[in-house]
């Protein structure tokens, strides 16, 4: 009898916990497989669909999407896609660590006020952001009018409408992205560790590159993701300050959806920036346990 | 105060729901129009480009006829594609599109045929309007404004050197080098290359577009940019001094410096023509029909020739407002007949393909 | 510790950066008040272009627009996201379904937008503003799952075990334990999802009606026609919303650190 009890106890339990397991992940989560994996999968069935003459679907079975894929000219577009956004990457990381690390190093009601400035850009229209450069740059814009005033120059430079004012463009877009992650891992880093270092004979600049650099390392690919990978599905950069000369896989399938009506092609492009997000995400968990790895030993 | 916030979402949820339920219902196919419909119990959603009307058109057109009319926006010839072929009801009611994207709408059966006993104005148009290659006789879309593609430039930025080829765009003198605009829209991006070579406008020969592109290339490294929607502030800036242009959009920049000119080169043009057109899915023919009819009024479409600078097909109101345009913007001054011309653009069913990779190839070199 | 605050060379990046973010933005304030159209030279100090925003029907129907999408957007949010944060941190400790759960917030945008897109025409859905929240949510869901799930392993979890374990239920205890302990987080995660709704762009663009834009697709519309004064005014308005909202969530996270 009293066994019977217990038994009947424990069975309350283990469906209790089943049913706040329930309440509490299964909205969520069906909300994300609705609204993300079926869509996902949506995009992965439409690749080896055909395309029909006005857009739309047609359910003829082709591997010819992916075949055009490799042609030169999208692998070009693909590559030079990868190259502005590295290199956007590789510039927000060079400014955004300096000045994540500057940070750490203020009182702390500054910390908060500095970090609040440099989100607060963000929180700016993107477009009216972007626009801002053209006023800023153009040839009758103010930088050249200010330096043709100050007899720097005499014939206006031609910044706009080129590569170097996409990743400008960019950078100034997404570079708060990469300051973040890279502070809280650095204000996370504990102060005795480094002070351990110096104590074993360490300089200073020695304990920064043996302790602090590796430690931040897993915000920096945090950083690098957050930069990356909006940059190289950009479509309104290239757009605005490309001046249309230029343009990147996010071009491509907003063109492929707006203008060819090439659906299934849009697909396999949209597909590829997700196959590098998961990429990306595999580099930084292993990166992450050997980091973590190396802190343990 | 947790209630009411519970009662929020509950609220909210629920009309997402009901949103969601609503849409599935749809259009069971073309029905008789009732000529004495009760216009005041419809309302019409109308897209087009910005400031493309009169603003008060709306309320005027409620006044008149006790419709509620909604106008929203597009950019560009491809959003509002995007939005009518995406399937489904997308609550557009008339929308204004350029003559081929028409033609397309058409092929896919998402327009209807026009009631012509309910547009009576369709009287106030040249002949010519009804000659217009990508739907003659204007059975499924009623031509809203009409124009030509051409070179505006500065004539006192290039005195001596006044453009009349197109290869005085794709090939500038040096001096001229990155002060050169020209159209990013796919149809107009191939025009001044296809004209300089005298190939057709709607050509689907893949070795003519193969030569239309090699020029483009060649053309790209003189530009500034591609533009099709600033490129007259640029020249009024001075930023640029010689862009493809289409005529009315010109005028703009004429509007602000008499030294801006516009010239039809010698190897020929286009005609394109804007036009509004029902969809199959709308609710609200009667008025939507109503509503073509009136915007054909002498009165409206004048609005159109003296705010937007644009010409129209329609004989009184160009009649009423040409005489004051002609001298300072002559190119208002183009007649039908010498518009009639020029090679309409019509759809290009799959040759789309080629044409976009084509540009696609362009923009990516 | 005078020597530890001491910057150093390190001032030169920071500030350098501070002027690389400002310097746009006041060109933007300062021409916003420029009397004439002119984007490129300034004539003398007016207010005309911020009442010209006001009266224009078209730009308040497409704040009234953002607004509601905004709003639905967060409170759907914050309920689907509070409740995965706790589920994921209380009851399933799963890094797989963690990821899976975090991942909307970094999924390409342009990606989801087109996947939402084939979903919702594949259903014959209207588009309008429903499907933008529906969009919305998704990708602001995870921001909030996010911030609480980062509360939410910074406080002990005992007292909610002791609570359950003296008979009280999950929902009990959800209440009277849990939920005033991560309200800090909850606030500053729905106003996370509200601004990032407000300035969404790319998937409203795709996932929205044509009869009921949001206003950064009308922005995206006039911008392409150059700069105005009027979209100057604009995003001076804009900012300040942004930055009251965000120095509301900051004065939320730093309770958060205090307690």
């Amino acid at each position: 009898m009293a066994l019977a009890v217990k038994s009947e106890g424990r069975d309350a339990i283990k469906r209790r916990a089943l049913l706040s397991r329930a309440v509490f992940l299964v909205p969520g989560l069906t909300y994300i497989t609705a609204f993300m994996l079926i869509p996902l999968g949506f995009i992965i069935a439409y690749t080896f669909l055909s395309r029909g003459t006005y857009g739309g679907i047609e359910f003829i079975f082709t591997a010819e999407n992916y075949t055009r894929a490799l042609d030169s000219l999208y692998l070009g577009v693909l590559i030079k896609s990868i190259l502005i956004a590295s290199t956007t990457t590789i510039l927000a990381f060079l400014i955004g660590f300096p000045v994540a690390y500057a940070i750490t190093k203020l009182p702390t009601n500054r910390q908060n006020l500095l970090l609040v400035l440099i989100v607060l850009p963000f929180w700016t229209n993107f477009l009216i952001r972007t626009y801002a450069w053209i006023v800023l740059l153009n040839t009758q814009g103010f930088l050249n009018k200010g330096l043709i005033n100050m007899g720097v120059i005499s014939q206006p430079l031609e910044l706009l409408y080129k590569p170097s004012a996409i990743v400008l463009g960019l950078l100034y877009a997404y570079i708060p992205l990469m300051i973040l992650p890279i502070y809280s891992a650095l204000v996370r880093i504990d102060p005795a560790m480094k002070e351990a270092a110096i104590n074993l004979g360490a300089t200073p600049a020695q304990a920064f590159r043996q302790v602090t650099l590796p430690l931040a390392l897993p915000g920096v690919l945090v950083g690098a993701i957050f930069v990356f990978v909006p940059s190289v599905g950009n479509f309104i950069v290239p757009e605005l300050l490309g001046g249309g000369k230029t343009i990147m896989v996010g071009n491509l399938i907003r063109d492929q959806f707006l203008k060819a009506r090439d659906w299934p092609f849009g697909s396999v492009l949209a597909l590829s920036m997700v196959i590098m997000l998961l990429m990306l995400f595999f580099i930084q968990a292993r990166v992450n346990r050997r980091v973590l790895g190396d802190a343990r030993a | 105060m947790r209630i009411s916030r519970t009662a929020i979402a509950a609220t909210a949820i629920a009309g997402l729901l009901l949103g969601l339920s609503a849409c599935s219902s749809s259009d069971s196919g073309a029905t008789a129009l009732d000529p004495n419909a009760d216009l005041s119990t419809q309302t019409l959603t109308v897209s087009n480009w910005a400031a493309y009307n009169p603003e008060d058109l709306p309320a005027k057109f409620e006044e008149k006829f006790g419709t509620k009319v909604t106008i929203t926006n597009h950019a560009t010839n491809e959003e509002i594609m995007a939005k009518l072929t995406a399937g489904g009801d997308s609550g557009i009611d008339v929308a204004f599109v350029s003559g081929q994207f028409a033609q397309a709408l058409a092929a896919q059966g998402l327009i209807e045929d026009l009631d012509k006993t309910l547009i009576p104005n369709e009287a106030n148009l040249y002949p010519e309007a009804a000659q217009l290659a990508y739907d003659p006789g204007n059975k499924y879309s009623m031509p809203y404004s009409w124009g030509t593609t051409g070179i505006c430039y500065r004539s006192d930025l290039m005195k001596g050197n006044e453009p009349t080829s197109w290869n005085d765009l794709l090939m500038p003198k040096p001096q001229y080098k990155g002060k050169v605009t020209m159209l990013a829209t796919e149809r107009w991006l191939m025009l001044p290359a296809q004209r300089a070579l005298g190939y057709s406008l709607n050509t689907q020969d893949e070795a003519e577009m193969g030569k239309v592109k090699d020029l483009l290339v060649k053309a790209k490294s003189n530009l500034l940019a591609y533009d099709d929607t600033t490129f007259y502030t640029r020249l009024v800036t001075g930023e640029a001094v010689m862009v493809e242009a289409w005529d009315g959009w010109c005028n703009y920049g004429i509007a602000e410096n008499k030294n801006i000119k516009f010239v039809v080169p010698k190897e020929g043009s286009d005609l394109f023509t804007d036009t509004m057109v029902i969809l199959k899915t709308s609710k609200n023919k009667e008025a939507a029909h109503a509503f073509i009819n009136y915007i054909l009024d002498k009165d409206v479409q004048s609005w159109v020739v003296d705010n937007i600078l644009y010409k129209v097909p329609n004989v009184p109101a160009m009649e009423k407002s040409l005489p004051a345009l002609v001298g300072a913007y002559p190119n208002m001054g183009i007649t039908p007949a010498e518009l009639l011309k020029n090679e309409a653009l019509v759809d290009l069913g799959d040759a789309s393909a080629l044409y976009t990779r084509i540009a696609t190839e362009v923009t990516a070199k | 510790m005078p020597v530890h605050n001491k910057l150093g060379w390190l001032r030169i990046p920071l500030y350098g950066v501070l002027v690389f973010l400002y310097l746009p933005i006041s060109v933007l304030i300062f021409m916003s008040f420029n009397k004439s159209d002119s984007p490129f030279m300034w004539t003398g100090f007016s207010t005309k272009w911020y009442s010209v925003l006001i009266h224009s029907p078209k730009i308040m129907e497409g704040f009234k627009n953002t607004l509601i999408v905004a709003i639905v957007t967060t409170i759907i949010s914050i309920v689907l996201g509070t409740l995965l944060a706790i589920g994921l941190a209380r009851y399933q400790k799963s890094s797989a379904l963690e990821a899976v759960a975090l991942t909307p917030a970094i999924f390409p945008d342009l990606a989801l937008a087109i996947g939402l897109l084939a979903l919702f025409t594949s259903l014959h859905l209207t588009l309008g503003l429903h499907s933008v929240i529906i969009s919305h949510a998704l990708f602001c869901m995870a921001f909030v799952t996010a911030i609480v799930r980062g509360r939410l392993s910074q406080i002990d979890s005992s007292l909610e075990e002791a609570a359950q374990d003296l008979g009280d239920s999950a929902v009990g205890t959800f209440f009277r334990i849990t939920l005033p302990s991560i309200k800090p987080a909850i606030i500053a995660g729905g106003l996370l999802a509200f601004t990032l709704s407000l300035d969404e762009f790319v998937i409203a663009f795709f996932t929205d009606g044509p009869s009921t834009p949001t206003l950064p697709i009308i922005i995206y519309s006039m911008v392409r026609f150059g700069v105005s004064p009027e979209i100057n005014a604009l995003a001076t308005v804009v900012l300040l919303i942004s930055a009251l909202i965000v120095t509301i969530a900051q004065r939320n996270v730093k309770v958060q650190d205090q307690i």
